[in-house]
């Protein structure tokens, strides 16, 4: 239940990042998600995308320094506490969460979150064995 | 190994010893300079240098430096100190710009040189019965044919091969048994590389034991590579054709730093900002006066090469000084907060540290600050902020440790820095001082 994500090293230059989308928008690549962690100098750029080995390759050819990864996306009841519930279930099974980021796009009554954790198997174990809806690959490219 | 010598007395001189026996020489050096050389007369009065003022080995620091431009002033012949009819040969040295510099050796330099060079032959292990293939490049430069003159003196068969048909060079190697190379180090790993592309085996098929590697700069990584591909032991010499061409300094068995002989040379490190001499164990310009040139003395030239001196005695019993392998040129250096660094040493910590790619630049700007952006390896990056972070806190320090300054350390992508050529791109020089 793993989905990938596109990770990009991203000095801190002007209009690199743009660079980067504009890459990416050429090829066709949807961006289903995106966030940016951020450094003095340099940032990471992560996406959730719709075609990660397509958009890893011409990013490469590019000369980016992209990378794929995997996390977890998960659908959370888009009411107040909803995400602060998934966190806690990890929270007291020691899971220690990286990073989480939200999708751009919604469907309908449920948020879209991408979540990564130092044990991505533990993890969806205690997410499934919770009842969360967890996200595949499959939904992803329909969304 | 056993450790032999091919003049013992004077390798194993003790350092009270050789220090009378410099001083005594250099006395001759600066007497014959003074009357036989109008370029070194006019140097000298001009500084207010009286000789018989010179009365210690460290009076030497009060006369003035030799230059590489000091070469052109009297262009062609006007440091021989010999009639031109005693000198035997030329050899030249390109400079950067316009003419070549003109180097002149007597009979007695060429087997003066050629001693430093048996010498250091020995040193390694060599004997009368090795084979030597002389891969370096005969004609004006030192290179080839001083190490010729040193390896036939040891009584070695020298095989003249010179650079180059490495299908012939091989195939004299198999053909004569050659034992000892005399080649620069790229032009060594590429016939390592041809000899294993052939399936050829070192040390069954090709019996090389030593290499001796010079005129270029190269790591301990790339000795390493080297001495694994061939099978034989890599031995660093170190010259230049003012002092006569190779054999200046050179590796004894235990590889670490270079003799460095002070019976030919007196050897002072400095800093090339200052003239002044370095802490000891600092790296500083390499500066020699040559002790026992009769066609072309010359008093403290400044050699532009980087090193730093050894402290303690080596255990080979041999107790002329020795220099580190030279780490870059003085012309390099760029001073931060009042340090002296030089950007091989960046370089030397960024090569130690995983996940670093090839390329770094040096940016000095506002009050005395120092950047180094570095290039991440494309395989290191993971995609996870925190391996990036520790990876710039290591370089961080390490490079601290070294320059004794801390830089602030940038992480750039891989690809995007200027591609390592010269100081020019290299050190960027921003600050408003
Ligand atoms: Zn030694």
């Amino acid at each position: 239940m793993k989905i990938k994500q596109l990770s990009v090293f991203l000095e801190n230059k002007k209009g690199r990042l743009y660079e980067v989308l504009n890459t990416l928008a050429q090829a066709n690549i949807n961006i289903r998600a995106l966030s940016i962690a951020d450094t003095s100098d340099f940032g990471i750029l992560r996406m959730i995308v719709n075609n990660p080995e397509e958009a890893k390759r011409v990013l490469d050819e590019a000369g980016f320094t992209a990378k794929i990864t995997n996390v977890i996306g998960v659908a959370v009841k888009d009411r107040p506490g909803g995400l602060a519930e998934i966190l806690k279930i990890l929270y007291e099974k020691d899971i220690n969460v990286e990073y989480v980021y939200a999708f751009v796009e919604k469907s309908g009554e449920e948020a879209l979150v991408v979540i990564r954790t130092n044990n991505l198997d533990k993890t969806i174990d205690l997410l499934k064995e919770a009842g969360v809806k967890l996200l595949d690959s499959k939904t992803l490219e329909n969304l | 190994m056993e450790t032999r010598f091919f003049n013992p007395k004077i390798e194993k001189l003790s350092p009270s010893e050789l220090r009378v026996l410099q001083f005594k020489k250099l006395k001759t050096v600066l007497r014959r300079v003074y009357q036989k050389v109008p370029f070194y007369r006019e140097k000298l009065k001009e500084a207010g240098i009286n000789l018989s003022k010179i009365k210690t080995l460290s009076d030497l620091k009060e006369l003035p430096f030799t230059t590489k431009e000091d070469l052109f002033v009297d262009y062609p012949f006007g440091l021989l100190a010999e009639p031109l009819e005693k000198v035997v040969r030329l050899h030249t040295s390109s400079g950067t710009t316009g003419k070549p510099k003109a180097i002149f050796f007597s009979k007695k330099d060429i087997w003066a040189q050629a001693e430093l060079i048996a010498r250091a032959l020995v040193m390694t292990g060599s004997t009368s019965q090795d084979i030597l293939q002389n891969s370096m490049t005969y004609g004006l430069f030192t290179g080839a044919l001083v190490m010729h003159y040193g390896a036939e003196l040891l009584g070695m068969l020298v095989i003249p091969a010179g650079p180059g048909n490495t299908e012939r060079q091989i195939e004299l190697m198999r053909t004569f048994g050659t034992t000892c190379v005399h080649m620069t180090p790229s032009y060594a790993l590429y016939v390592a590389t041809v000899i294993q592309g052939k399936g050829l085996k070192p040390g069954v098929d090709i019996k090389l034991k030593r290499a001796y590697l010079g005129a270029e700069p190269y790591s301990e990584e790339t000795r390493r590579k080297i001495e694994e591909m061939l099978k034989v032991d890599v031995y660093n010499c170190y010259g230049l054709s003012e002092m006569g061409g190779p054999g200046v300094a050179f590796e004894c068995q235990f590889k670490k730093g270079l003799h460095l002989w002070e019976d030919a040379f007196i050897a002072e490190i400095i800093d090339p900002k200052t003239g002044m001499p370095v802490k000891p164990g600092e790296v500083g310009e390499l500066v020699l006066t040559t002790l026992n040139r009769t066609a072309m003395p010359l008093i403290r030239y400044r050699t532009r090469d980087l090193t730093y001196a050894f402290e303690e005695p080596c255990p080979c019993g041999r107790t002329h000084i020795k220099i580190a392998r030279i780490i870059g040129r003085a012309d390099d250096m760029f001073i931060v907060r009042g340090v002296n660094i030089f950007p091989q040493q960046i370089e030397a910590v960024l090569m130690g540290i995983k996940g670093v790619a090839q390329n770094y630049q040096i940016i000095l700007e506002g009050l005395d600050e120092m950047i180094v952006k570095v290039e991440i390896d494309r395989d290191f990056f993971d995609g996870r902020i925190e391996r990036l972070l520790k990876l710039r806190d290591e370089i961080t320090e390490k490079l601290k440790a070294v320059i004794q300054v801390r830089p602030k350390v940038e992480l750039v992508e891989p690809g995007t820095l200027p591609v390592s050529e010269g100081k020019a791109k290299r050190v960027i020089d921003r600050r408003t001082l």
